[in-house]
């Protein structure tokens, strides 16, 4: 299964990816600068965390329109893994690939610390592994990561259960606890926390490795499902 | 040339922590009469045309497309010259 991790001028979560997907996985993963215009040999995207663009006007609105977008929104449409952390999420909602918006925490302070997420739905490429409900800690490092949705997209995210991750307790003002939330679809995940500085236990906890065996193993199911590898 | 100048507020809808925070400082000052105070941005540009018609129609896209997002902020402009 080939990753790609996107780097944008001002990402800083470009090489923590590459390494989880190296030490969690240890399947290929390149480096795909901004300009790409070709996605097609990759079976996972990940858009990173960092400050894209320096932030300006809006946490990834800028690089919402990057020519790279364009192929991650064609993957998504293909029903290929893209997964946004962090300033990865916020680029994701930018480009109206996930519902609402990321605003300013209510705290107006920036949180960088650990934080406890429930598992809301194990239904999903990207956390089969979990058990529903489980507790796992992941650290966050945001300070614009105050989920905001209308209530209708609110009430649809709940029914059609795209909330896949809520804080236990909310570091920032999001509504409902939403820590990370699908597309209908469930291929497309965005989410603050941080699963790719939680694989290993010299970082403080490994309990974001899941995420990625998860999505391999979602990958293999489908492919030898479908006889080719 | 025409001059536009773009304001995008956080909608009516939507809490401006911002804007409560700087409220709550101009109140323990002394001016208790702040209501309602909302953070927003103020973006001015020179368009090079002399058809307003069409400078309208344009920077409404701007703003629709980039300038803001339209899931939490409201904007409105004016063209001059």
């Amino acid at each position: 299964m080939k990753f790609a991790v996107l780097v944008f001028p001002g990402s800083n979560c470009d090489i923590d990816c590459y390494k989880a997907v190296e030490s969690a996985l240890g399947e290929p993963v390149d480096y795909v600068w901004h300009t790409a215009t070709d996605l097609s040999g990759y079976d996972c995207i990940l858009v990173p965390g960092g400050f894209s663009y320096g932030d300006y006007l809006r946490c990834g609105a800028i690089a919402r329109f990057a020519p790279v977008m364009n192929e991650v929104a064609k993957a998504a449409e293909e029903g290929k893994y893209v997964l946004g952390i962090c300033n990865g999420f916020q680029i994701l909602t930018e480009a109206g690939l996930l519902p609402g918006t990321l605003r300013r925490n209510d705290s107006l302070k920036f949180r960088c610390h650990d934080t406890v997420l429930r598992v809301e739905n194990n239904d999903n490429p990207f956390t089969s592994l979990y058990a529903e409900g489980e507790e796992i800690t992941i650290p966050i490092a945001h300070g614009e990561g105050n989920y905001y949705c209308d209530e209708d997209t609110l009430r649809q995210l709940q029914e059609n259960r795209q909330i896949i991750f809520r804080y236990s307790s909310n570091p920032n003002g999001s509504v409902d606890d939403i820590a990370g939330i699908t597309n209908e679809r469930g291929n497309v995940v965005g989410m603050m926390p941080h699963p790719e500085r939680a694989v290993d236990g010299l970082l403080g906890s490994e309990d974001g490795k899941k995420m990625f065996t998860s999505i391999l193993k979602a990958w293999r199911d489908r492919h030898e499902s479908a006889g080719v590898r | 040339m025409l001059k536009a100048r773009v304001y995008v507020t956080i909608k009516q809808s939507v809490l401006d922590p911002q804007g409560v925070a700087v409220q709550g400082a101009l109140h323990s000052m002394g001016f208790r009469e702040v209501e309602g105070l909302r953070i927003g941005k103020y973006m001015e540009m020179q368009l090079d045309t002399d058809d307003r018609f069409e400078a309208e129609a344009r920077v409404k896209a701007m703003c629709e497309k980039l300038l803001a997002n339209t899931v939490v902020e409201d904007y409105r402009f004016e063209l001059e010259g």
